[in-house]
């Protein structure tokens, strides 16, 4: 067998130089992005909402995939910490000339780039463009995953670790339950992996075996096929998006057979226990996965996740530039 | 040309010969073994102290990237790898550009190859025109051409009335098909194990499934038509212990394995290496497990390299849209002599593998060095080691998992009817 690399995401010194992924992030950087993340929290709410912890920065946010609502806040972030932002949408740019994923990276170093954030559709493309930025000697330049195919959404898994822990305080006595469409979730492997990082003893995924990977338990989860049984006591629930296209792989019958099985109802939440915080890193399908009483409810926290989700990725940029 | 190889130690598996003795090689063809001929006198002698003199390797699936990926690899680079790495006959599959579906396409393969005057070009045609799998091709034609058998490469065929009809017809003749035993449903848009490295990576998978299910329909298919079958590239543990069923109800098929999958697994695939982006994927440590012992147990008839020249454009693309395939012609002898090694497999029953074996599918007269065969002939140095680095490869595919590796067991000289083609 080869020998597998270290974990591109730390330098040398163990210190985080790219946000490619949670899996494998020791528990004090994380600990580190979410104290970091308190104070950018009450900026949000100053009359001048910026810090000057990136002036003089220049962060491209380089989509390759349609996002509006991370890529606006990823632009926030970096405005808030006065970087110059240029944003790329690749999906109607170079790309489509033919131009490869590496080149456009190539260009946009020649402009000096400071940091990426990165969406593609691709699973492992930001690792690419890490490795590739090493291999030409630019490992100033920071990347930042901001969802990459199935694989990783590691801002994502931190506004969320963020959310439990503002909602919950700790996390070593928590049962998290992630309900949905986990098989093609970034979402979803960046939260559990956070979650195991942080001592989070009940990790359980609830879906259908279509939308479940065949060795999700060697995760650390709990698989649940019945949203009852698996929201019993829970404190957190995390309901995934479902993507419409998932009803033509032959992976559900429709929308309202999966809302009938899975979809998170009062009735439902009500087997949570009492305080249960409800979650949805959107953009949610109302009647889908979730009903709009509980989307909107006492129990939800999805509009707070959006607000932390800012200064999360603030934490992360100002901490990746040094600060 | 006579040539006198002399203080080796010759392993002919084929014929159960391993001992240290002379070799004498007259007129293109193995003269004589032990003493000189009458009247002996060799132009040349070679000193083969400390090295293993055996039958030339014969690797059973090697793309030449002609005609169409010229820019990938030309049939000379790729000619010139094959006996760097002591391979003396090939068999290419028919994924060109165009696909080997034509007599006029395979002539011009066997006559170029011819006048490079390397190793021997054992075309394979392909099953269905343009690979598609909706018509059989004119296989009497190109079997003429110099086609030894007919495949589908790693082109999907999902009909399997298509299929059934390709095997009866072959079988009216006596072509062997060669089919890479993979469901055309389950593995789309797969490119990684339905595993756990796989799940943590986010890449589609391709459940073990996908290869049983293919081998069931293959060796049902077989029995009705009583087509000879050979099975490219196993992946799996189930898989194994499907072909070993078979053949214990003396089902006739053969089947390979290739050097990647017998070295490796999912977990090399590491953070998105696109190296290990491989058809078929590799899998989990137990299938390979599985793949080492059914190959030293017979259940797998042949090691091969998949040899597959990928230039870095197609590499450097993220792990799924990365192109498939790997260098393997320099790497198939010391990766045969590594699990022989490792796997306290005797050095001869390896050698076999790459030899013997692969000629018996071939159906051809070469792999092993009777008076009278042709002196197709490796002389390696067991011990020497050598790392994987682009500049020390032939092949213009410098891309493998192994690259940066170092691996032990280095040609010395390579032999193809009589002459001496390589010397390293």
């Amino acid at each position: 067998m080869l020998s597998k690399g270290p974990n591109p995401q730390l330098n040398a010194g163990g210190e985080l130089q790219h946000l490619l992924t949670l899996e494998g992030m020791p528990a004090a950087i994380i600990e580190r992005i979410l104290d970091t993340a308190v104070p950018f929290v009450s900026i949000a709410e100053r009359d001048v909402k910026k810090v000057p912890l990136l002036r003089g920065k220049t962060v491209f946010n380089l989509f390759f995939e349609n996002s509006t609502r991370t890529r606006t806040t990823f632009e926030i972030a970096a405005k808030r910490l006065s970087a110059d932002v240029i944003n790329i949408n690749v999906g109607v740019s170079s790309t489509s000339k033919g131009e490869t994923l590496l080149d456009t990276i190539d260009n946009l170093v020649a402009m000096n780039a400071d940091m990426f954030v990165v969406r593609h559709g691709q699973s492992g493309a930001p690792h690419l463009i890490a490795q590739h930025l090493s291999a030409r000697q630019r490992s100033h330049i920071h990347v930042i995953n901001a969802g990459d195919g199935r694989h990783a959404h590691p801002t994502q898994g931190l506004l969320d670790l963020f959310t439990i822990r503002h909602y919950k305080h700790e996390f070593s006595r928590l049962s998290v339950a992630i309900v949905g469409d986990v098989l093609h979730s970034r979402v979803a492997r960046s939260l559990i992996h956070g979650l195991t990082t942080m001592g989070v003893p009940e990790i359980r995924a609830i879906g259908p075996h279509t939308l479940l990977p065949t060795a999700v338990e060697k995760m650390g989860v709990r698989v649940f096929h019945d949203m009852k049984t698996g929201l019993a006591g829970c404190d957190v629930i995390v309901m995934l998006r479902l993507q419409t296209e998932r009803m033509k792989g032959s992976l559900l019958p429709s929308a309202g057979e999966f809302f009938k099985h899975y979809g998170l109802t009062a009735d439902k939440l009500a087997l949570a226990k009492p305080d249960a915080i409800v979650m949805h890193p959107g953009p949610m399908n109302r009647g889908v996965e979730i009903d709009s009483a509980v989307a909107d409810g006492k129990h939800s926290v999805i509009l707070p996740q959006v607000t932390f989700g800012i200064a999360v990725r603030m934490a992360v940029m100002s901490i990746l530039a040094g600060g | 040309m006579k040539i006198e190889i002399n203080n080796g130690r010759l392993i002919d598996p084929r014929d159960g010969i391993d001992k240290k003795t002379s070799l004498f090689i007259a007129a293109g063809k193995v003269a004589a073994i032990g003493s000189a001929p009458p009247t002996w006198h060799a132009n040349r002698v070679i000193d083969a102290a400390g090295m293993v003199v055996c039958p030339g390797l014969i690797d059973i699936s090697a793309r030449l990237r002609e005609p169409g990926f010229e820019y990938k690899a030309t049939l000379e680079s790729e000619l010139q790898a094959a006996i760097a790495g002591g391979v003396t006959s090939l068999a290419c599959p028919p994924d060109t550009d165009p696909p080997l579906d034509e007599p006029g396409l395979v002539e011009m393969l066997k006559h170029r190859a011819r006048s490079l005057n390397l190793a021997h070009v054992y075309p394979i045609g392909a099953l269905t025109a343009g690979l598609k799998g909706e018509t059989i091709t004119e296989m009497g034609e190109l079997t003429d051409a110099g086609c030894i058998a007919f495949s589908h490469a790693d082109a999907p065929l999902a009909d399997t009335q298509v299929l059934l009809r390709a095997m009866q017809y072959a079988a009216t003749f006596g072509y062997r098909v060669w089919l890479r035993p993979q469901d055309a449903h389950l593995s789309r848009g797969g490119v990684a194990h339905d595993g756990e490295v796989g799940m943590r990576l986010g890449l589609p998978a391709i459940p073990a499934c996908a290869e049983t299910i293919a081998l069931g329909t293959i060796f049902a298919l077989a029995r009705v038509t009583g087509s000879a079958v050979h099975l490219a590239r196993l992946s799996t543990h189930e898989g194994v212990a499907c072909v070993r069923d078979a053949k214990r109800a003396g089902l006739a098929v053969t089947c390979d394995v290739a050097i990647n999958h017998l070295h490796l697994c999912d977990a090399d695939i590491g953070w998105f290496d696109a190296h290990c982006r491989l058809v078929p994927p590799l899998r989990g440590v137990p299938d390979r497990n599985a793949l080492r012992a059914g190959l030293a147990d017979g259940t797998i008839d042949v090691l091969c390299s998949d040899h597959t020249p990928v230039d870095d454009d197609g590499k450097q693309l993220p792990f799924a849209e990365a192109e498939p395939g790997a260098t393997g012609l320099e790497l198939l002898l010391p990766l045969t002599l590594k699990w022989a090694r490792e796997d306290r497999v005797p050095l001869a029953s390896a050698l076999a593998r790459v030899t013997a074996d692969p000629a018996r599918v071939l159906g051809v007269d070469a792999g092993h060095l009777a008076v009278g065969a042709p002196a197709d002939i490796c002389i390696f140095d067991p011990d020497q080691r050598w790392a994987v680095l682009p500049g020390a490869l032939k092949s213009q595919g410098k891309n493998t998992p192994f690259l940066g590796l170092e691996l032990q067991g280095k040609v010395r000289y390579t032999l193809v009817g009589g002459q001496i083609v390589h010397e390293g």
